[in-house]
């Protein structure tokens, strides 16, 4: 015993969980030394309030069209209403609580899509990777076709055969983005295969399924987790642009997207219909990207940018 | 080379059956093709005819093995909503489309290269923090609002530049921009990572140490090799570029390709749509392998096996 060194005698004992205690200790410290992480992490929780507790922070009725209070400017402006607080559209629906209704959309897509293909992606690449030769060549040849063709390419056909939706929308998304996973996944199971550990549990009689669940997916869920959350600020992008195009999410339901498209018509005379949504969309991405970052620097320091 | 170029053609066979494949699958077997590829204003006799010239009363592998056969010759039927057949539509769409991309990739490519190239030589100083936050920026903004917002700017409020269409150089500078911009900002990031890694190989080391004054270093050593995997990032920002062109079109009303296609799409035009997805796994399959030969003419020490 006295021969290891205390890191390697601390884990043969199993000390697991003080480990992990360490870690969430040192990831707190990173947070608040990161300025942009913590910002990151502060819109994202703001955001998932704000789409959970909709009805608490809307003051209108989303979908409700008042003819009389069309295109209201901001209420700071001259002529704006007290009680519309980002103004009013073509319809006279309130900005402000249309943009706290879009962003469940922008969640649950988000979210949604990113989980669809992170299993879908997982999966392939771990078949790929673990048992090679013709499986691991019809995989990645598929991949190829997936990279050949641009997403938003394959998303406008499928949306065109099944019709807009949220289903079909996180369906489509979720099946284009798979391949990222899949090729990272597969990565990581080809190297982490030839480690002792594997070799050791294989040579101890361990079945395929018993290996990859636990030897080898533990390994792989830290580039799991960056791409997803990256993923998720894409997906988001994505979702708004197909709503933009009028594929994506159909009225009443809203989304960012859409409410663009509507402002884009008014933009000579209201310039509030079109703006707020789009900022909403920027902010909520960059924060997700910025909690991205933080997360990639703590998990993998071997990604972390040269800085 | 000769040989190299050979395989790689003929790699892309495989690419565009798999293509071809998914189209036909979503096409045929998601849905009944006569209705998505009738108005929904076609009458019954429309819809026998068309049933009977797609021969859908054949077995699927047959319907599939013709499909196959008339595409490798341009055809890909009518095209309801013109009457004309699909592809010459879509190839006519295509020069609006390149202008509007080549301009776009022009801008990124004069944006990123000197920010990218100063952000790595000014790291962690001020001038970093400050290039990386615009491209972060330009990462989180989608590029309709970035267009929306430029029309706001320059042509609502300033009266710059016209809001939409295609005419004089002035139609291009706002389409050009909104494309250019992602594209610069996700360009920025992968220069600087590529000329953070060259400035700290030991060759430059060598070089300073000789003596040399910095901007001889950073001109004629760094740069030199810190642009070759600028080619490849150049290459891989094509399919983005693409995506962002479909929807630049549609803010702008570009008279180009996206925009016909995203028009096809919520027309239910599948002739167009169909034709649209080849010419543009085409072109991208092509690009792909242009910019593979460009980078191993490039780098030597990439062998073409």
């Amino acid at each position: 015993m006295s021969l290891l060194s205390k890191s390697q005698a601390d884990g043969l004992s199993g000390k697991q969980p003080e480990e992990t205690e360490g870690k969430w200790r040192h990831g707190m410290k990173s947070l608040l030394k990161s300025k942009t992480g913590t910002l990151g992490i502060l819109i994202v929780l703001v955001v998932c309030i704000i789409a959970i507790g909709a009805p608490l922070f809307a003051t209108h009725e989303p979908a409700k069209i008042s003819p009389a209070q069309r295109l209201l400017p901001p209420m700071w402006l001259e002529g704006g209403a007290p009680d519309h607080l980002l103004g009013t559209d073509n319809l006279g629906r309130d900005i402000w609580s249309r943009i706290v209704y879009g962003s469940q959309v922008s969640l649950i897509v988000g979210i949604g899509a990113v989980l669809l293909s992170g299993a879908i992606g997982a999966l392939l690449g771990l078949l790929a990777g673990f048992y090679g030769k013709w499986v691991n060549a019809i995989i990645m040849r598929v991949a190829d076709a997936f990279i050949a063709i641009p997403a938003i390419l394959f998303m406008l056909v499928v949306l065109a055969v099944l019709g807009p939706g949220l289903g079909t929308l996180i369906f489509v998304i979720g099946v284009t983005n798979w391949v990222s996973y899949a090729r990272v996944v597969r990565g990581e199971v080809l190297s982490v295969k030839e480690r002792d550990f594997v070799k050791a549990a294989r040579a101890l009689g361990a079945r395929n399924g018993r290996i990859i669940f636990t030897h080898i997916l533990p390994n792989v869920l830290s580039s799991f987790i960056i791409i997803s959350t990256m993923s998720v600020a894409t997906t988001i992008i994505m979702e708004a642009s197909l709503s933009f195009l009028g594929l994506g999410i159909k009225p009443p339901a809203v989304s960012w997207g859409g409410m663009l498209s509507d402002g884009r018509q008014y933009l000579a005379t209201s310039w509030w219909v079109a703006t707020f949504p789009g900022l909403a969309i920027t902010i909520t991405v960059l924060g997700v990207i910025f909690f991205g970052d933080w997360l990639r620097d703590m998990l993998d320091p071997r990604m972390k940018s040269k800085e | 080379m000769g040989k190299y170029i050979v395989k790689s053609l003929l790699q892309m066979v495989p690419v565009l059956f798999l293509i071809s494949a998914i189209v036909f699958v979503l096409v045929h077997v998601t849905g009944d093709p006569v209705n998505l590829m009738l108005p929904e204003t076609a009458t019954e006799e429309d819809r026998a005819v068309l049933s009977k010239a797609l021969g859908l009363d054949r077995p699927l592998y047959i319907q599939f093995g013709l499909f196959l056969y008339n595409a490798v010759q341009g055809d890909f039927g009518h095209s309801f909503h013109y009457g004309q057949s699909a592809l010459p539509l879509v190839l006519e769409r295509l020069p609006a489309s390149f202008q509007l991309a080549g301009a776009g990739m022009l801008i990124a490519t004069l944006l990123a290269i000197p920010l990218g190239i100063i952000s790595a030589l000014k790291r962690n100083t001020y001038l970093d923090l400050f290039i990386s936050g615009l491209s972060a920026l330009g990462k989180g903004m989608p590029n309709f609002w970035t267009g929306i917002m430029l029309i706001l700017l320059f042509s609502v409020i300033l009266g710059i530049f016209p809001v939409s269409g295609k005419g004089g150089p002035e139609h291009l500078v706002l389409p050009a921009i909104t494309l250019g911009a992602g594209i610069a900002a996700q360009m920025t990031r992968l220069i600087r990572a590529s000329m953070l890694e060259i400035l700290n190989q030991e060759y430059i080391r060598t070089a300073r140490s000789k003596g040399l004054l910095e901007t001889i270093v950073i001109f004629k050593h760094a740069l030199r090799n810190g642009l070759i995997p600028v080619v490849t990032i150049m290459g891989l920002q094509f399919t983005s570029l693409i995506g962002g062109t479909l929807v630049t079109e549609t803010v702008f009303s570009w008279p180009g390709l996206g925009q016909l296609l995203v028009s096809a799409v919520n027309t239910h035009d599948m002739s167009i749509v169909q034709a649209a997805v080849f010419v543009i796994a085409i072109i991208v399959l092509a690009v792909n392998l242009l910019t593979d030969i460009v980078y191993r003419y490039l780098d030597p020490r990439i062998k073409y096996s």
